[in-house]
């Protein structure tokens, strides 16, 4: 065990370098244009030699490798610069918009487990009969709606026409997430959670499907154990394994998967910061958000599988050779 | 299961039974498939069958409800919605399709060749294309996007640049899997060249589990590309396009839903019959879905000297591929 903890976190190495080449290498795709629009946003008179008096300010004249070090280096400190818009510490921003996106994400992942497990099971447990293909058809349809147009649909049905709840979700920002409104959370943690629900309900009910075909079950039902009993005791155990990594891609999915959602629905959290950013053409701030979400998620995707190693014995014994 | 299946195949009544879902299969791949050729058709043709001028303002009709003059409406410039709705399938649907051709493309090509040659040039393209795996959802597409500025071809740049190690993966673990497979050795005795036996006898092998990938892929790469337009990292708004039509009608929703729901439920339909399309071709590439199981083993089975797959990356791969049964 010990031994695959430090051979995935020496992994872990080369991708990091990997990410933040890439995503500091992204500014170099944009070539001279990040400090046309550093300079316009400052609404200073756009010269050659306003600019290149700039990219010497900031560095840019000098060698990639040496920038990338510098950026490197701060990516480190947390220090990465200020924003091309507000001119605040990039990094500091991204820290303060992160709470809301997490809570978002965390809230449509339990949304989705509480509504998806039950249903998977079920729709496998009568499989091909009426509740199966019911929820088979809804769960297709809901895996073919765009997450935009359900948020629209959403906002249409139960904000304007029943007026339930707000249309824009949350004043989050400097007051911290004590200031969340409850019934502004509701309709972006539906949106998200019905396309993942539609996916997970697919997965859970082939799963158990699966389960159940196998001897142990036969063998259980020879025996005399009750239907209930085999699913809650054996089947049920094998759909959280399963759970575990579907999870950890979703809270990585979501946590960077949410920015036409929060823009929708004007959630200030780290997916709104970064399609304001792109839109601003900001490119510290995208590069920050670019880099520390894929950190993010390498990191739970670690963690998750670390527990799936610790979980399922078969990929202790399989996956260390 | 192997008993299971055993005493499956040789049963008369279960023989029967599984040639009537294969004709079953065979039925719905017809229809679908029809479906999705009209739907191709009507991308093509679109500026002919447009009942009016897509662009055409007429302020005096603005933002009017659907009725027999303007089937779905007209938006805020009195433009007629069914029209643009029609000629909106172009960019679509066309560059959908060439979006996952590709991605494909690119992916099979890497991948085949890290199986193909191993050592050093696996090494690094896996690694390659770990990186690009440790962006999480759109991250990186948006910023491409963002980077790049916008436009239709853009957004399909951004959208390869995060699309393609799923199928080296996919295509690497396929190659692995074959290359110790007898007939390549006896082609390969036959006198075969390497590109002989890679485009002849190594891809017809492989094309399969592949190409039931990209089917399934249509309909979500269909629902990101127009999510960027939406986010106006793609098509530009006086463009008819589904994504950028929504964004451009979102204040809208109150007073002229229509305006939103006509080309929604175009995305609707169109992610509806690829997706449809895409779990047919999956079943009929295999009805028993015993070739998943193996084609799923074959994809995780590493070489030696390392890359292991990661339980996380194992379910990404299976999560497209999640059965229908």
């Amino acid at each position: 065990m010990h031994r695959y903890v430090i051979r995935r976190l020496l992994q872990l190495v080369p991708i990091l370098l990997g990410i933040t080449l890439l995503s500091f290498g992204m500014m170099h795709l944009a070539g001279g244009d990040a400090v046309t629009a550093l300079l316009e946003n400052q609404g200073v008179a756009v010269t050659q030699d306003v600019i290149d008096a700039k990219r010497h300010e900031l560095g840019l004249d000098q060698p990639f490798l040496v920038q990338y070090l510098g950026w490197l280096k701060g990516l480190v400190t947390g220090n990465m610069g200020t924003s091309y818009v507000s001119g605040k510490d990039v990094f500091q921003t991204f820290v303060s918009k992160l709470p809301a996106t997490i809570l978002l994400t965390f809230s449509s992942v339990l949304v989705t487990v509480i509504v998806a497990v039950p249903l998977g099971i079920v729709a496998a447990t009568k499989q091909n009969r009426f509740v199966d293909y019911l929820i088979r058809v809804l769960s297709f349809v809901g895996n073919s709606l765009p997450n935009f147009f359900v948020a629209l649909l959403l906002i249409l049905v139960f904000a304007i026409t029943l007026r339930w709840l707000p249309v824009i979700s949350a004043n989050i920002g400097k007051t911290g997430v004590a200031a969340i409104s409850w019934t502004g959370l509701v309709l972006p943690t539906a949106t998200l959670a019905i396309a993942m629900t539609s996916k997970y309900i697919r997965q859970i009910r082939a799963t158990v499907l699966d389960e159940l075909e196998k001897p142990y079950v036969a063998g259980a039902r020879a025996r005399g154990v009750s239907e209930r009993r085999i699913l809650t005791k054996s089947v049920l155990k094998s759909v959280l394994i399963m759970l575990v990594t579907l999870l950890a891609l979703s809270i990585g999915d979501l946590l960077g998967g949410t920015a036409i959602v929060e823009t929708i629905f004007q959630w200030d959290g780290v997916g709104k910061l970064a399609v304001d950013a792109i839109t601003m053409r900001d490119y510290p701030m995208i590069q920050a958000y670019v880099v520390w979400m894929a950190i993010i998620y390498v990191v739970v995707n670690l963690i998750a599988d670390l527990l799936y190693h610790h979980l399922d014995p078969r990929v202790r014994l399989g996956g260390d050779d | 299961m192997s008993a299971a299946e055993a005493s499956r195949t040789t049963n008369p009544v279960t023989v029967r039974t599984q040639k009537v879902r294969r004709e079953h299969i065979t039925a719905r791949l017809v229809v679908f498939g029809a479906l999705a050729a009209s739907l191709l058709v009507v991308a093509v043709l679109s500026p002919l069958l447009c009942p009016c001028d897509p662009y055409a303002q007429d302020l005096s009709h603005a933002l009017e409800a659907p009725s027999a003059a303007h089937l779905a409406g007209t938006d805020r410039f009195g433009r007629d919605l069914l029209s643009r709705v029609i000629l909106g399938s172009r960019p679509s649907i066309l560059y959908t399709l060439a979006l996952v051709t590709i991605v494909a493309a690119i992916g099979v090509v890497v991948g085949v060749v890290c199986g193909w040659k191993g050592g050093k040039v696996d090494v690094v393209l896996m690694r390659t294309s770990d990186v690009f795996l440790a962006f999480p959802g759109l991250v990186f597409a948006l910023a491409v996007a963002g980077v790049l500025g916008g436009g239709m071809i853009n957004a399909v740049i951004a959208l390869a640049a995060i699309g393609w190690p799923k199928y080296a993966r996919i295509a690497r673990g396929l190659t692995l899997a074959q290359k110790s497979e007898p007939y390549l050795a006896a082609a390969r005795l036959a006198g075969c060249s390497t590109a002989q036996l890679v485009f002849f006898h190594l891809l017809p092998n492989i094309a399969g589990p592949l190409l039931v990938t990209a089917m399934l892929d249509i309909g979500t790469m269909m629902m990101e590309l127009a999510g960027l337009s939406f986010l106006g990292l793609g098509a530009k708004p006086p463009a008819a396009e589904w994504g950028s039509m929504m964004s451009e009608s979102r204040s809208l929703l109150q007073t002229a839903p229509w305006t939103i729901v006509a080309p929604g439920v175009a995305i609707f339909v169109a992610v509806m019959v690829f997706n449809l399309l895409g779990d047919t071709v999956r079943d009929y590439m295999d009805p028993s879905q015993r070739s998943r199981r193996n084609a799923s083993a074959g994809r995780n089975s590493s070489p030696k000297g390392g890359l292991p797959q990661s339980a996380a990356c194992a379910v990404r791969e299976t999560q497209e591929e999640s059965e229908e049964a």
